[in-house]
């Protein structure tokens, strides 16, 4: 019944868009024969209402952007940089004994039509030259934008000239918007070169139980708790990538015992590359949600098998729980029994069902916009997902492993066994999580999520701010789960405590309730009885 | 906060840090949602139109609805023709709008995209338009991307039919909803029928009724840009947003175009409603001229609080004038002013202001804020002026902020407010005022604090 009503949805659609359309769309059947499959990190259809973005925005505005010890310098017109300044919440602060924080600055070449008809390069390195200047930074990263790929301005060039010239590290990312088909494409290129340039850089060492933390970019400060639940556990944080990141610290991210990835789209081929090069494994792990969390910090514990660490882990997952469970538990009575729908990103949609679990609510629909087939069907369809043109044109590091620093951390035999157990160098996607019924749709559009709201009528839509407002007209509550609304943080235990306040607040507020004017439900004109006299 | 700015000043070539400006596009974009029942498109990267769309929506907190052509590589490499064909059936077949307004980025201009053979290459249901502007990110700013498509609204539509309407065309240039409300309340207390174009009043302050709607019932009507074409005269507000589009009716119609200032403050409004007094024969009524005794009273009596500060104002040209204006009426002094926009008739028009009010004051146009921090630490301000980029400088130097301009992200119904016409200068002074009144008090020693200022 609701495959029809999906297909109801898609009726309006040119044959061209219909038959694109279906093939991102599945409701979920975990009884059918075979294992469902979708369409995911292909072409947008033009002229669709998408909320995704650009490659340069998964480069810069993604991965680069919150290393906070470094001046990135969009060379460009000035949009593309102006736009990704400041707008994403990854919070970064100066670290005791001095560092870097470039977060409240934008750099842009500002390119104009002169340097688009005769070339950008002496605009750039001038621009290079007054940075260094003005700011002294240790490391600058150029990343590019659509006009320059096409007018082919050196970039790597430039950045080897700047390296010698200055005696600082300078990178160079070709992030043009116009490479790959969203996002996605930007953060591959971002993971590419950091893993070429600045990962295995380093020499400080690390301890026995050292983590880096992956995926996990600071908005709202999240990684920030979950830094501080690991580190009263007792582990050492090497380098978070790359959330109040740091050139300096990610440089000896080789040197930790375990990766911990939070969002595997954006980050995974960092953690496969490490795990190739240097043989450090990863786990995939989620402190979106108190259970989440909590099975998340015991897994990392296995890994380790230290009985002080497991017993460890055990007193601090009681004291936070002690401390947050009553706040989410009075939320929790607001909430319980109510439907969510979600379209975030390429992980989120996925990490947000923990946390609305918690407090009763179950996810009806949810849907990537960056997402690959993996993300949504698990690590297992990679080697059937077919390249195409788009694909292609993103380099794949061929990286072999490195003779000084490759070890295993586990013996193998512990390795086979444990995998089993958790998570390990895999992860499951999307659809195995999701209840039979729910909807799953890729790169959700305007059109679908105006037909969805009235076809499921879900209680609240989280989405991001082009979609958020749609939904507010529609009378139903959004929350956007790329900027939190500028609250949070949401990850581990504290942060569920204010998303549960959050969602509450959200579904709670009076204004819901006075969307009708009384007059369109009650008579606006008053009779009067008169009593007749004889 | 932004520890790394020193007051050691040099002039830079290379690089712009923390602009004041951003790119054509988006002011088309903004333009176009200012038609009734027009989806804006934008010709590039699918990147561009989310960024525009996030911040616009940012600004105003309501939908903001626009297509891309969603360029891949292929497309860069071998023109984005078919992407646009594509795009213009999709829209119509699957959004229904009766008017796409396409806009291009600095992708499909550096790779010389003709869109309009594209379009006539297109299908379009009889009794709908596309019209498009070129609007290259790497020249002028979204000023000027505004200004852009407001003539391509003229240039594809407007039309001397021979059939004088006697109406009076108004462009209201880069300015919010609650502004555009404001001058339609002027005209309309004057009995001057008009024709405003762009209008996004209506659209960008949509009411909340439980029931979406992707064409909102604001908007100029596309009959209403086509017969502006017919109109007594056109005003344009701001020359930087509105005199392009004025002009090109000229051109095309030969309506009379006024290019007047952003009507900001006393003088701004009493300019702008002379000028349509006059143009129209319609008499200033009654209401307006109590309004504007209504604000000098105000300024008579809250004088005080703010003759002789120092302010550092920014932002967008046309705004950024009027308010210099202002702000010498109020007694005050502009001590900098800065505009991210390109071009120097906003350097000669400021620094003859100042000039004619005997103040010392920097100007500059294709300006940065880290130019203007700079200034600031070298000699600071009392208050800074400008969109919500200046909290940092604000904080930074703990100088009172108002916000004013486009764009204000971190708070609200800033929108829904005008900064136009006497009401709006009402409400300016309540701005800038309070926000002095309260660094004052929070600064006062306990035996200084005033119950009454």
């Amino acid at each position: 019944m609701l495959k029809e009503k999906v297909n109801g949805i898609l009726d309006k659609y040119p044959a061209s868009v219909y038959k694109n359309r279906k093939q991102h769309i599945l409701v979920v059947d975990h009884e059918s024969d075979n294992p469902q499959t979708i369409t995911a990190n292909t072409r947008t259809i033009p002229g669709i209402i998408t909320s995704r973005g650009c490659c340069y925005a998964g480069c810069k505005g993604v991965v680069i952007g919150p290393l906070k010890d470094v001046v990135t310098i969009t060379h460009g017109p000035i949009g593309c940089g102006y736009y990704s300044w400041g707008t994403r919440r990854n919070k970064a602060r100066v670290d005791e004994g001095g560092d870097y924080n470039y977060l409240n600055y934008c750099f842009s070449t500002d390119l104009q039509e002169k340097d688009i008809v005769f070339g950008g390069e002496k605009k750039l390195k001038q621009a290079i030259d007054e940075v260094v200047q003005l700011l002294h930074p240790p490391t600058i990263m150029i990343c590019s934008t659509c006009p320059v790929g096409l007018i082919g301005d050196d970039i790597n060039a430039v950045a080897a000239w700047a390296e010698k010239e200055y005696q600082i590290r300078v990178m160079a990312f070709s992030c043009e918007g116009y490479k790959g088909v969203t996002q996605s494409a930007g953060h591959h290129i971002a993971n590419n070169g950091l893993m070429k340039y600045v990962i295995g850089t380093g020499d400080e060492p690390a301890g026995q139980y050292s983590l880096n933390i992956l995926g996990e970019y600071n908005i709202g400060g999240d990684g920030w708790e979950v830094e501080r639940i690991l580190k009263k556990i007792g582990y050492e944080i090497t380098a978070v990538m790359t959330g109040n990141g740091s050139v300096k610290t990610l440089q000896n991210a080789h040197k930790a015992n375990l990766n911990l990835v939070q969002c595997h789209r954006s980050i995974n081929y960092i953690a496969e590359m490490i795990n190739t090069k240097y043989g450090t494994d990863w786990l995939k792990v989620n402190y979106i949600g108190v259970q989440a969390t909590v099975d998340s910090l015991r897994s990392v514990a296995r890994y380790f098998d230290d009985p002080g660490l497991i017993a460890r882990t055990e007193e601090v997952i009681a004291e936070e729980l002690a401390e947050v469970m009553p706040t989410i538990e009075k939320y929790r009575k607001l909430c319980e029994g109510k439907t969510a729908a979600m379209y975030v990103g390429g992980s989120r949609a996925l990490s947000y069902q923990d946390l609305f679990s918690d407090l009763g609510m179950e996810t009806i629909l949810a849907g990537f916009e960056f997402a690959h087939r993996d993300d949504y069907e698990g690590r297992d369809v990679i080697p059937f997902i077919k390249e195409d043109a788009d694909s292609k044109n993103i380099e794949n590091l061929v990286i072999e492993p490195d003779d000084q620093h490759y070890r295993l951390v586990l013996p193998r035999e512990k390795y086979e066994q444990l995998k089993n157990e958790i998570p390990l160098n895999y992860f499951g996607g999307m659809i195995k999580e999701m209840r039979n019924d729910s909807v799953v749709i890729d790169d959700i559009n305007h059109h679908e999520i105006d037909e969805f709201i009235r076809v499921l009528k879900p209680d609240i839509f989280c989405a991001g701010i082009k979609e958020k407002y749609q939904i507010h007209k529609a009378g139903i509550f959004s929350k956007q789960l790329h900027s939190y609304d500028y609250s949070g943080p949401y990850a581990g235990f504290k942060g569920a405590a204010i998303f549960a306040r959050d969602i509450a607040m959200g579904l709670a507020t009076p204004v819901w309730s006075l969307v009708k004017p009384p007059w369109k439900t009650e008579p606006a004109l008053e009779g009067h009885y008169v009593e007749e006299v004889v | 906060m932004l520890d790394y700015t020193t007051a050691e000043y040099f002039s830079r070539t290379g690089i712009v840090i923390n602009p004041a400006k951003t790119c054509q596009p988006i002011g088309a974009m903004y333009a176009a949602l200012g038609i009734h029942r027009c989806l804006p498109h934008s010709h590039g990267s699918q990147g561009c139109c989310s960024y525009h769309r996030m911040h616009l929506a940012r600004h105003f907190r309501d939908p903001v609805m626009a297509s891309t052509s969603s360029f891949t590589e292929g497309a860069a490499v071998f023109g984005g023709g078919s992407n646009l064909k594509t795009a213009i059936k999709n829209i119509f077949s699957i959004y229904d709008p009766d008017m796409i307004a396409v806009h291009t980025t600095c992708l499909s201009e550096t790779i010389g995209d003709d869109i309009p053979t594209y379009i006539a290459q297109s299908q379009i249901p009889e009794g709908k338009y596309v019209i498009h502007a070129n609007t290259p990110s790497y020249q002028g700013s979204h000023v000027t991307g505004f200004s852009a498509m407001v003539k391509a609204m003229v240039k594809y539509l407007s039309v001397n039919s021979d059939t004088p309407n006697g109406k009076l065309n108004i462009i209201p240039g880069f300015v919010n909803t609650g502004d555009m409300r404001e001058i339609k309340r002027m005209l309309n207390l004057m009995g001057i029928n008009y024709i405003m174009f762009p209008d996004t009043s209506g659209v960008l302050d949509a009411p909340l009724t439980g029931k979406y709607e992707m064409y909102p019932s604001g908007g100029t009507k596309i009959e209403d840009i086509i017969d502006a074409g017919n109109s007594l005269a056109t005003v344009a507000l701001g020359s930087f947003a509105s005199a392009g589009g004025a002009e090109e009716l000229r051109k095309k119609a030969k309506v009379r175009p006024m290019v007047l200032n952003t009507p900001i403050g006393v003088r701004g409004t009493d300019k702008f409603l002379l000028a349509v007094s006059r143009a129209t024969g319609q008499e200033i009524p009654a209401e307006l001229e109590e309004e504007r005794g209504q604000l000098i009273d105000v300024m008579a009596d809250l004088h005080s609080h703010y003759h002789g500060k120092k302010v550092a104002i920014f932002g967008d040209p046309d705004v950024v004038i009027g308010l210099t204006a202002f702000l010498l009426e109020l007694g005050m002094i502009p001590r900098y002013v800065l505009t991210g926009t390109p071009g120097e008739v906003f350097e000669r028009e400021v620094k003859q202001m100042l000039q004619a009010a005997g103040v010392d004051g920097v100007t500059k146009s294709a300006g940065d804020l880290f130019s203007l921090h700079q200034w600031i630490k070298a000699e600071p301000v009392d208050l800074l002026m400008g969109t919500t980029y200046g909290k940092y400088i604000a904080r930074a130097e703990d100088i009172p902020l108002v916000r004013v301009g486009f764009p204000i992200l971190d708070r609200g119904v800033h929108s829904y407010m005008p900064i136009l016409g006497y009401k709006g200068a009402l409400r300016l002074i309540e701005m800038i005022s309070n926000a002095l009144l309260d660094r004052q008090d929070r600064d006062a020693q306990d035996e200084d604090l005033e119950l009454m200022m």
